[in-house]
């Protein structure tokens, strides 16, 4: 029986100095699986990804990764006015796996070129980054995250600030990916998005549940996560559905 | 047709010129990657801070590339020291131990004990340059141009962005130190030209105008050395026609192509590159 786990987290804390901000995470990620990173602003969502990048230590217990890590950051972290085009964002992608002395040649441009073709945006591969919509950079990253060519993406709250048309593209392509193998994180606060994974991971500055949508969704559960953020709306069909207010960042 | 070449027949015109277009094109491609990582201040503080140094070799009688390398040297040590004092910002710290450096080095330079001629290193004096110099020069811009072209990648990433650079294979503070390092490779050379309060015209000054003019880094890199290459020989006019100081001249031409690029964008309603989304 092949072991499909590509990501396992136990007992995983995290700390800036001597605060701690997220801790008691424990969740495994599997070969084709995608799992919807749930929780507040502040909640530990991006801390999770940084500890599980390499790029903030563990302060207490333990993750193993099969593999490395593709990321997708949230976009605003990108610089607009840099002089790079989409081509050279997703050529980016391939610093992880080519030493960074090394020249690159044609296969690796042709791999950032099926990436941006991947995301829709072969023909804008020579514009510049900065001049492109919100949904085009985003999609750009995520061509970036695609080079990386890593068996887990981190997906960084994707569809923040995101078009329509492109947050479909992003949706189709995560279920594709998922597909072909990959094990997803996407962190989100849109609770529709996490129902639509197969498993949810629930932060605020700890784990307050892991599982199924269905089974781990429950009022309760949002409502520790959230707490006050929770509303309650009537959907219509004389039932009660508990939704978030809109994001704000 | 005569004006024109008249400068180029002589040998110390000659050797000023190509001095100054090999620190141009390693200034120019460096100057690119110095103004999009907002390292302006920390280059210009680097060249203030090697004054002692400069003085120093020249007091002693050693080569000035020698006492420009141990002022380079000098000045980072402090720098990095100064920065460990608690309450005291990097920034503060930089300030600090620049204006002390290039305090002293004035000090040095304009004691009446010193020698004549030691206030010259503030300005330069590219008609001095030797067949030696050039050949230091050039091999100094050769190393540092391959170096370049080794980190490009890892300056781009962290440039895009820096906080994320990490998970991409960049670390920020190699990419900060190779930056650095080859920028003290420039000054190093360049100083000599163009002196200690001037050098940084040659690095700066092209590639903020070729910023303006173009919106891709290989690209702006080549017009940015192209435009110091440009402005080294209108200053070189300037200087043999106007008798002026040469190091002073290339300044000013460089600093003039950057005033007409930007009054040109203004005439014509070329609009600046997009600014917004840059971390805070």
């Amino acid at each position: 029986m092949p072991d499909l786990t590509l990501l396992e987290a136990d007992g995983l804390a995290a700390a800036y100095g001597s605060r701690v901000v997220l801790e008691d995470v424990t969740f495994a990620l599997r070969r084709g699986e995608r799992i919807g990173v749930l929780g507040p602003n502040g909640g530990g969502k991006s801390t999770l990804f940084r500890v599980l990048l390499g790029l903030l230590p563990a302060a207490a217990g333990r993750f193993r990764v099969e593999g490395r890590c593709g990321f997708l950051p949230q976009t605003e972290r990108s610089r607009l006015d840099y002089p790079v085009t989409a081509l050279d964002v997703a050529l980016m992608g391939t610093l992880t796996r080519i030493p960074w002395w090394r020249p690159l040649g044609r296969p690796e441009r042709r791999r950032a070129g099926l990436a941006l073709e991947r995301v829709g945006l072969a023909e804008l591969a020579r514009r510049s980054f900065g001049a492109l919509s919100g949904g085009q950079r985003q999609r750009v990253l995520f061509a970036r995250a695609l080079v990386q060519e890593a068996p887990v993406l981190l997906l960084d709250e994707p569809f923040i600030g995101v078009d329509r048309p492109s947050a479909e593209l992003l949706e189709r392509l995560i279920r594709q990916l998922a597909a072909e193998g990959r094990g997803i994180l996407l962190s989100t606060h849109d609770i529709d998005q996490a129902r639509g994974c197969d498993r949810v991971l629930c932060l605020n500055r700890r784990q307050v549940a892991f599982g199924p949508p269905a089974a781990t969704l429950t009022r309760a559960v949002l409502e520790e996560t959230y707490g006050d953020a929770i509303v309650t709306v009537d959907d219509g069909d004389g039932e009660q559905a508990a939704i978030l207010p809109a994001h704000h960042h | 047709m005569h004006a024109l070449l008249e400068p180029w027949r002589q040998g110390l015109v000659q050797r000023a010129f190509l001095e100054l277009a090999l620190v141009g094109v390693v200034g120019g491609a460096l100057g690119c990657w110095v103004v999009f990582h907002g390292f302006s201040y920390s280059a210009e503080s680097l060249a203030h801070a090697l004054l002692p140094g400069l003085v120093g070799a020249a007091l002693l009688g050693l080569p000035l590339v020698a006492g420009a390398a141990a002022g380079l040297a000098g000045a980072a040590l402090a720098i990095a020291l100064a920065s460990q004092v608690p309450g005291i910002g990097r920034d503060a710290s930089v300030a600090i131990v620049t204006t002390t450096l290039f305090g002293l080095g004035v000090l040095l330079a304009l004691s009446p004990s010193s020698p004549p001629g030691l206030a010259g290193l503030l300005f330069g004096d590219p008609l001095g340059v030797t067949r030696g110099d050039l050949v230091t020069t050039a091999a100094v811009a050769a190393g540092a141009l391959g170096a370049l072209a080794l980190v490009r990648r890892a300056l781009l990433v962290v440039g895009f962005d820096r906080v994320n650079a990490a998970a991409f294979g960049a670390r920020a503070a190699f990419a900060d130190a190779a930056l650095l390092s080859l920028v003290a490779a420039a000054l190093l050379v360049g100083v000599q030209a163009l002196g200690n309060l001037l050098v940084l015209a040659i690095v700066i000054g092209p590639a903020a105008t070729a910023r303006l003019l173009v919106r891709r880094m290989t690209p702006m890199m080549a017009l940015a050395a192209a435009l110091a290459v440009a402005g080294a020989a209108a200053g070189l006019y300037l200087s043999y026609y106007a008798n002026t100081a040469a190091g002073a001249s290339v300044a000013a031409a460089l600093v003039a192509m950057f005033l007409a690029v930007l009054a040109g964008r203004a005439v014509t309603g070329a609009r600046p590159a997009p600014s917004a989304g840059h971390p805070s």
